[in-house]
């Protein structure tokens, strides 16, 4: 699998640290901790997550992936996918 | 039919033409008192136990393929009760007894054979963990031995014990773990409860939930139509999630795509099931020679029933560094399956937060040595509607309790374990 990095360029997936679904967001306090730790979508489709691209240029990207097949329909920096 | 050495010799006479089917395949009643989703080993284990323990025989089992052609078919066949954490190691040891007697309870062949399991240690702090597991084994009435160097090197001469990386200073030993036969565990499973009058449908997916106005859960909706049930329960290895998510439920659990392999026949060479306690590799010889070994899953989320290279890469990687021995023999074949894996590593066996849906998920690696005790806890749980004392901490609410089950340790993180 080889995941196209917005910096690099596409690149082996050896490259890059999986960190899961890029859906859930950190809540303020306890409200919502237990649903942002352990509850998943886990959809089988297209997923957006985040991958770490550790051996590169070091950039959280969020890539859109189908779970089903493993094609890549996009990927963009983490932190352009937050504003 | 009763399976004997006189109906084999009789059938022999008569040239095996008088062998018919080991179980009915059944077309879809209106209604049954339960409902499983999912014939591979939990599923038809569960519908097996639920006849036989509680007398429930008004049961269907209904599967999308054909029953076994999930993860059931797609694992590596090991056996064994070698766990530490309290939670674990009673269930665990409950379906090692079941596995003991599992042949003469089918009256069929599942070739339960007991040849060992050695995980070996290459660090003193590695030695110490295994020595504190093997005493709660035993403290669980299961089997646990030590083995020093000496030890391992005369049952595995073959393994690489000075690896300047990874010395192998011995292992712990548990002597009544073994392989079975996948395939013919999900056929004396479904023999068994399809006598016992149980309808197994097969190309029968589930594709919705019927629901009464109170929003309990009143049936199922299938691609052959809908099928009213008093309980339903889900055993669904892989697709759990998806299923679940068709009654309005998120789960604590990820799908991953884990691979195995087999290598051409060779002649006997290795004694039991051998673990790498330095990487993750373990490899155990099959009844037809071939080696049949894994390691890690993929690591990202898959629903891909078919992994990639980077861990076909590791896990020959590791074989290599265990037993150089291996690195002529050629890979025949590698398969993936998808396996369900929860925050913690654990199981779940407990009632749905919707009335009426129970839940059989979550097996992560190790659901194929569960068959037995999860088929007999999960009917335990249907019939009765309290967890069997073995099961009573695969709880779903473990996870907003703080209740996890972390046998190895690594947090909340499906991609570990």
């Amino acid at each position: 699998m080889r995941i196209p990095c917005p910096y690099c360029g596409e690149r082996n997936s050896g490259e890059f640290v999986y960190r899961g679904d890029a859906a859930p967001m950190r809540p303020e306090g306890a409200e919502g901790l237990f649903d942002y730790v352990y509850l998943r979508e886990n959809p089988a489709g297209p997923l957006r997550e985040h991958w770490y691209h550790a051996q590169g240029c070091r950039n959280w990207i969020e890539v859109t992936r189908d779970t089903r097949n493993h094609v890549i329909s996009g990927a963009i920096l983490a932190r352009e996918a937050r504003r | 039919m009763r399976y004997s050495l006189f109906t084999l010799a009789r059938q022999a006479l008569s040239g095996h033409k008088g062998w018919r089917p080991a179980w009915r395949d059944a077309e879809p009643a209106e209604a049954y008192d339960i409902v499983i989703v999912g014939g591979g080993g939990h599923g038809l284990a569960t519908a097996h136990y639920l006849s036989r323990n509680h007398g429930i025989t008004r049961v269907a089992v209904v599967e999308k393929g054909w029953i076994g052609g999930g993860n059931a078919g797609r694992n590596t066949t090991i056996i064994r009760s070698n766990y530490g954490l309290p939670g674990n190691e009673a269930f665990y040891e409950w379906s090692m007894k079941l596995w003991e007697g599992l042949e003469q309870e089918l009256n069929y062949n599942t070739m339960v054979s007991q040849r060992g399991i050695v995980n070996l240690y290459h660090s003193d702090a590695q030695r110490d963990a295994y020595a504190r597991r093997g005493n709660a084994m035993i403290l669980h009435g299961a089997d646990a031995e030590m083995l020093d160097r000496d030890a391992v090197r005369r049952m595995a001469p073959f393994l690489d014990f000075d690896n300047a990386r990874f010395p192998i200073m011995g292992g712990l030993l548990q002597s009544r773990a073994g392989t079975a036969r996948h395939d013919a565990v999900v056929w004396g499973y479904a023999r068994a409860a399809s006598a016992h009058g149980v309808d197994i449908i097969q190309n029968c997916e589930v594709i919705g939930f019927l629901r009464d106005n109170s929003g309990a859960i009143t049936g199922v909706e299938t691609t052959r139509g809908p099928i009213r049930a008093g309980k339903v329960g889900l055993a669904v290895a892989g697709h759990s999630s998806r299923v679940a998510a068709l009654a309005d439920i998120r789960l604590p659990i990820e799908s991953h795509a884990l691979q195995a392999f087999v290598s051409e026949g060779l002649k006997p060479t290795i004694p039991g099931v051998i673990t790498f306690g330095a990487g993750h590799f373990y490899v155990s010889q099959s009844d037809k020679g071939g080696l049949v070994f894994g390691g890690d899953i993929d690591g990202y989320n898959s629903y891909a029933q078919r992994g990639n290279l980077p861990v076909v890469e590791d896990v020959c990687e590791g074989g290599m560094a265990l037993m150089p021995m291996i690195g002529r023999a050629r890979i025949l074949r590698s398969w993936g399956g998808i396996v369900d894996m929860t925050m913690d590593g654990s199981p779940i066996i407990d009632r749905a937060p919707v009335e009426g849906l129970y839940l059989n998920a979550g097996w992560c690696y190790g659901g194929f040595k569960a068959t037995p005790a999860s088929g007999w806890c999960f009917a335990h749980l249907l019939a009765t509607g309290k967890p069997h004392e073995t099961a009573a901490a695969f709880r779903l609410d473990r996870f907003a309790s703080g209740y996890l089950i972390d046998e190895k340790g690594a947090g909340a993180q499906p991609n570990l374990h």
